[in-house]
């Protein structure tokens, strides 16, 4: 019981996911700012921001829910910190794995997006539920193809659904991404990460330029910076998932940890270039885009991971 | 109070108010932003939400029409907030001083805490103003 404690609140839990997700945005940041020539923010400014916005007064609206308000974000946190968890034993310790853990991440990793939602309808604020139910459109749109890729890693490991299973697989067989039918589904959950992340070509829910930041438009103080800490954490722990599942995750000796941490910095930099590369979407070009072109890609990946290529 | 403190010095969020300016002051707000002075190495940022803001800055003479707007504004923002008056206008009333529909200048409605004056401020200025502001804070 203290060997979970321990490992949800220190290790691979709370505190390692909010330290590296600090780190992930601080690069996320600098990178951005040596692509438009700029100089940057220094590695210790996300913390900064946080302990900030804790010092600050927090207001609840008047005609807003006010209990709904100040547990959404703190759910949203617990949800991340659990996937964490989930995933970095399985990467440590692959025989931990339960039978159906991918569909306990998967339908974990949905949560934080959820409680953005709940918290944006929770605000009473126009322009928060405007961004609220445009989130809620988005998951409905990118669900449907991240689901049918990471059908892929499932079918190719031999119909097994745990996290462990595929990573040993992987590990006798070869990654995911070395085939056909692995690369086309990796780029379809790059994309529908993107959107998982809420970074710039479908930061649609949060468009600061029209609708200022949607559903985080009420939140001041602490509360605010719990969802920001949120979203940092889903930056270090998606791609995470992406990387083992597809990429044949991180071997724990000698120089294979620095090979798996590049792994994870290379996903970060193409999440950074498409963010950098990309003007927003709207809405309903989103969901074109993800049950269109997205939907007929995992399709066409499914078919050939059962035909074995 | 101290680490609390020392945050806010390294991370101030600016909410930027146009109170009837003549887009001058505006622009050069945005100047500071770009690649030559990138004032986002300091940890400044501009956010679109007052509940999200540090700075308080206010360009132009307060007009009587968003007089009512400012002082909802003020009340709105989460405190400690710092009110900057930003160029000749909101410092002073400016070339505006005598107008009809002139209600300000800012610091007779909302206290102030730094003045830069200008029209419109040239980004040093703003910078030079920061740094002071910041030994102030």
């Amino acid at each position: 019981m203290t060997d979970y404690i321990v490992q949800y609140f220190i290790f691979p839990g709370f505190l390692f996911t909010a330290a590296a997700g600090l780190i992930a945005s601080w690069i996320d940041r600098k990178v951005t700012a040596r692509i438009q020539w700029r100089v940057g923010p220094p590695l210790l400014q996300p913390l900064y921001d946080l302990v900030k916005l804790m010092g600050k007064e927090t207001i609840v609206p008047k005609s807003g829910s006010k209990m709904t308000f100040l547990i959404a974000p703190l759910a949203g946190l617990a949800t991340i910190t659990l996937v964490s968890m989930l995933i970095w034993r399985v990467l440590i310790w692959p025989s931990q794995s339960f039978v159906g853990d991918l569909i306990v991440v998967f339908y974990l990793m949905a949560i934080p997006s959820i409680t953005l939602i709940i918290s944006g309808a929770a605000s009473a604020n126009p322009l928060a539920s405007l961004g609220a139910s445009r989130e809620m459109k988005l998951i409905l749109a990118y669900e449907l193809p991240f689901i049918l890729a990471i059908l892929v890693p499932v079918i190719q490991a031999g119909g097994q659904i745990g996290l462990g299973e595929i990573l040993i697989w992987q590990w006798n067989n070869g990654t995911v991404v070395g085939s056909w039918s692995g690369i086309i589904a990796f780029i379809v959950a790059i994309l529908c990460m993107q959107a998982k992340l809420g970074l710039v070509p479908f930061d649609i829910a949060e468009a600061e330029t029209e609708i200022v930041s949607g559903p985080f438009i009420e939140y001041t103080g602490t509360p605010l910076a719990v969802h920001k800490l949120t979203r940092l954490m889903m930056l270090f722990v998606i791609p995470m998932f992406l990387v083992t599942i597809f990429m044949g995750g991180i071997i724990f000796s000698g120089w294979h940890i620095l090979w798996g941490i590049l792994k994870y910095v290379l996903l970060l930099v193409i999440i950074i270039l498409i963010r950098n590369t990309n003007p927003r979407v709207r809405i309903d070009q989103a969901i074109w885009f993800f049950w269109g072109p997205m939907t007929i890609l995992a399709i066409l990946a499914v078919v050939l991971a059962m035909l074995g290529l | 109070m101290g680490i609390k403190f020392k945050a806010l010095k390294k991370s101030l969020w600016v909410f930027h108010l146009s109170t009837g300016s003549c887009n001058n002051c505006d622009i050069e707000i945005l100047d500071c932003i770009t690649p030559r002075y990138d004032l986002e190495r300091f940890g400044i940022k501009k956010v679109g939400s007052i509940r999200h803001a540090d700075v308080l800055l206010v360009t132009g003479i307060v007009t009587k029409q968003v007089l009512p707007r400012l002082k909802k504004l003020y009340n709105q923002a989460p405190k400690p907030i710092v009110v900057i008056a930003f160029g000749a206008c909101a410092s002073s009333g400016g070339i505006f001083a005598d107008s009809y529909n002139m209600a300000g200048p800012l610091d007779k409605i909302i206290p102030v805490d730094a003045y830069i004056p200008g029209c419109p401020p040239k980004p040093e200025a703003i910078i030079a103003a920061v740094a002071k502001l910041l030994k102030k804070l």
